[in-house]
């Protein structure tokens, strides 16, 4: 007896909004990307889930996708936060209110 | 016994999730987080995505958290007042969003579809299969995950390396 895919939705969802108040509550920049790849991940499970569910792999490929802009998005981001550490000496997100310096 | 094995793989990867928003030192969010990663490697074995799940230890544990990890010693940030004042809001906006998808898992009006008969459970996830599968279907968008690195890779040394671009 396999597990049903609503469990999969269940767990996948409370993932999801712990990262979702994770990005708007913490001040830390570091954390802020913690964050967003919980919610990546959150997503990958229900991809896994529905794909093995209905027996199409076509999950597992977007799953394949997700991971990849996951590596770009921390490349630039950490490449982001370096710079701005270097400007400010901080990471602290409440010390970035100009767009322009 | 494998609704067993779920609930034990979702209630860790739950707890590492939140010691990840939790914790007040960067360096035990990221390991918190690595804990969390092998977890869902261990449910995508159960849900037979085997290959998946080499590749969320290799690329995830392996590369991504060791990126993680490097940045946030070579910052050195003073420990410091780690909640915003926008706490209740997210909080607020966390339950509703919540409720709204656990509502919508269980609600009767709500059915995920059945499998079409013969292929359900079958051992979908094999490395072979996959690759068959992206390097046909979905060959196009490969091109453009491979485009995605290399640009990717461009704004990150652009973005790291002073002075680059006030050298002329």
């Amino acid at each position: 007896m396999s597990v049903p895919v609503e469990f999969y939705m269940v767990l996948s969802g409370l993932v999801f909004v712990i990262g979702l108040v994770g990005v708007l509550v913490r001040k830390n920049l570091i954390i802020i990307l913690l964050s967003i790849e919980l919610m990546l991940n959150a997503t990958n499970i229900n991809f896994v889930a529905f794909s093995s569910h209905f027996g199409n792999l076509s999950g597992q490929v977007f799953v394949f996708f997700a991971l990849t802009v996951a590596a770009a998005e921390v490349a630039v981001g950490l490449a982001i936060i370096i710079a701005l550490y270097r400007h400010h000496a901080s990471i602290n997100v409440d010390d970035f209110r100009l767009l322009k310096w | 016994m494998a609704t067993f094995v779920f609930l034990y793989f979702a209630a860790v990867i739950v707890m590492a999730a939140s010691l990840v928003v939790v914790l007040r030192n960067p360096i035990y969010s990221a390991l918190s987080l690595l804990v969390m990663f092998f977890h869902v490697a261990g449910l995508y074995v159960t849900l037979h995505a085997e290959f998946l799940a080499a590749i969320q230890i290799i690329v995830y544990a392996g590369a991504i958290l060791v990126l993680y990890l490097f940045v946030v010693m070579l910052l050195n940030v003073k420990r410091e007042e780690q909640f915003n004042q926008q706490g209740p809001v997210a909080l607020f906006l966390g339950v509703v969003l919540l409720t709204e998808a656990v509502l919508l898992a269980v609600s009767r009006g709500f059915t995920v579809g059945t499998p079409e008969p013969g292929r359900e459970g079958s051992a979908v996830g094999n490395t072979e299969s996959i690759g068959e599968i992206l390097y046909s279907t979905y060959l196009f968008p490969f091109e453009i995950a491979s485009l995605i690195l290399l640009v990717a890779m461009i704004g990150a040394v652009i973005l790291s390396k002073k002075g680059i671009m006030e050298s002329k």
